[in-house]
């Protein structure tokens, strides 16, 4: 009997191995792998409104969500379900097409962004040379979604919201892009992988990027929050000057696709912070070990930040938002890159800011 | 077909179909959005080739940049489209002749082609896997053709500086905002407290 469980189990053990290294079977892992990151991020995206919205309560002595579930867990749920059974409605006189087009897209972009992002050490879907060049150059792509929904909406409140907010994305896109090249510059790579294996050094939570380039830290979290249009950043989409930017004429899905699509790209600037400055999934004290429960909670943490942001600072007017952009935060990210460029070329502070000394 | 095969087909294709509607769309929005699809598959084409950095480059630079600005001015023009729907008829004859040119040259061009000796040889060897294109073309520009490559940046520099200094126009009418002068203003010598008595006034 055990015998011919055995001879059954090996059989389809075998079959299984061949399908999985034939052609379909790579496509099979591809398509479970995507769908598995698809899962997490709409797990943290549920989540994540709901943390933002306790923490926001708490700051306002409020208690937060508490009715639906218990402790009001069920909230974000009721909200989506209810989101979902409204009804769509179209604008007269829009361009239905890209109108429609518009959500998906800022929803499918934030997605998009997260195939080349680790997790823990080799957790990615994609291992690219230039992780990092594409991740800012899908972000960029986000743009599209908001100037075309305020297009398409065939109004005046909608197409103004676009305008401000392609201008500061594609402002604040410059300081980042900068910012970055520092990071690469000390690394010698643009491969995620690397960037944290350069910051793994006997010394813990000091051998991060974060205290390197302290400045630049600063300036890349500031810059994430206009670039995703978080407060104090939130222009395009003021309530008290343009109604709801680029959202006033959404409703149901093509909502809750906005919605869920700037939550993960925030999602995806605190994976950026944690990565790039933050070691990624090391851990702080070099006897602990590393894994991927440090990189989650290192993202939980500057969500936390964002949050605490969201509720604390009162809205940027325009013009300055545009004037801290272009005439501070670009020319400074502008000196540190050949500040560290110089510094990494002629080792100055031996491998303190040129890492690719240590093979890293 | 393989997979690579599918692929080329697959981007060759999204990026003659966008090309040719950028031309024939009646409204020049769906032209620009037209446009960004051609150079999204026109990325993909690259990384086929293997050619990563300059894929992800066309999509920061172009799709991220340039066709934002494209996108932006091309909304924002308050133009007659039906007009504009009977002058394509007018310039068709124009459009083919050009159509026709261009063709002549890639065949007089095509028909004289003669491949170096040894490219045969340098494609279909192959590359090498420790080496990546970033720093090969970093190699390139900044090591081997070092002081061209800053030349064409200071043409670039210059042009920037000829359109600022052309446009830039300082009005003295206006008031501005002084960030540092606000920042740096001292209470004390701004504000005076006074107490009013009541049914005195000041």
């Amino acid at each position: 009997m055990t015998e011919i469980f055995s001879q059954l189990f090996f059989t389809i053990g075998g079959v299984l191995s061949d399908l999985m290294s034939s052609n379909f079977g790579f496509v099979l892992i591809l398509l479970g792998q995507g769908l598995l990151m698809a899962v997490f991020l709409l797990l943290s995206a549920y989540f994540l409104i709901y943390a933002d919205r306790k923490v926001w309560a708490a700051v306002q002595l409020r208690r937060g969500p508490n009715v639906v579930g218990a402790f009001g867990l069920l909230q974000s749920g009721a909200d989506m379900l209810k989101l979902v059974f409204k009804e769509i409605v179209v604008p007269a006189g829009s361009d239905k097409f890209v109108f429609f087009l518009a959500p998906v897209v800022s929803f499918v972009m934030a997605i998009l962004a997260w195939a080349v992002v680790p997790l823990n050490e080799g957790w990615q879907l994609s291992n690219i040379n230039v992780a990092i060049l594409y991740v800012f150059a899908i972000s960029s792509l986000e743009v599209y979604g908001i100037i075309m929904g305020g297009w398409a909406s065939n109004s005046k409140y909608p197409f103004l919201g676009s305008l401000r907010s392609a201008a500061q994305m594609i402002s604040y896109e410059v300081s980042i892009g900068l910012v970055i090249i520092g990071v690469i510059i000390s690394t010698g790579s643009m491969n995620f992988g690397a960037i944290v294996a350069a910051q793994d050094t006997d010394y813990g939570i000091f051998g991060w990027y974060w205290l390197p380039h302290l400045p630049m830290l600063f300036l890349f979290f500031i810059s994430a929050l206009a670039e995703t249009n978080r407060p104090p950043f939130d222009l395009p989409e003021a309530e008290s000057e343009l109604v709801a930017g680029f959202q006033v004429e959404y409703s149901s899905t093509p909502f809750l696709l906005f919605m869920a699509g700037e939550l993960i790209a925030v999602f995806l600037m605190c994976a950026l912070t944690s990565l790039l400055f933050f070691g990624g999934w090391l851990s702080p004290i070099p006897a602990l070990p590393d894994g991927v429960f440090w990189m989650i909670l290192k993202m939980g943490f500057f969500f936390f930040i964002f949050a605490m942001i969201k509720a604390i600072t009162p809205r940027y007017r325009y013009d300055q938002l545009m004037r801290l952009g272009w005439k501070v935060f670009l020319p400074f990210s502008l000196a540190w890159v050949v500040f560290v460029a110089f510094l990494a070329k002629f080792e100055v502070f031996g491998s303190f800011y040129a890492r690719y000394l240590i093979g890293g | 077909m393989g997979a690579e095969v599918f692929a080329f087909y697959l981007f060759a294709l999204s990026t003659i179909t966008g090309g040719l509607f950028t031309v024939l769309s009646r409204n020049p929005v769906h032209s620009v959005l037209w446009l960004i699809l051609s150079f999204l598959s026109s990325a993909g084409l690259f990384i086929l080739l293997g050619a990563e950095f300059v894929a992800m480059l066309l999509i920061i630079v172009y799709v991220g940049a340039v066709a934002v600005l494209f996108l932006f001015v091309v909304m924002m023009l308050d133009v007659d489209f039906a007009s504009l729907k009977a002058e394509m008829s007018k310039y068709l004859p124009l459009g083919l002749l050009i159509v026709v040119i261009l063709l002549m040259e890639l065949a007089m061009g095509l028909a004289v082609w003669v491949p170096a000796d040894g490219a045969q040889a340098a494609r279909d060897a192959p590359t090498p896997i420790e080496f990546h294109n970033t720093a090969a073309l970093g190699l390139l520009l900044y090591d081997k053709y070092f002081l061209l490559f800053q030349l064409a940046g200071l043409i670039l520099l210059v042009a920037m500086i000829g359109a600022i200094v052309l446009t830039l126009r300082h009005r003295k009418d206006v008031k501005r905002q002084d960030i540092l002068v606000q920042i740096y203003r001292d209470p004390d010598k701004s504000l005076s407290l006074k107490n009013v008595k009541p049914g005195q006034g000041l």
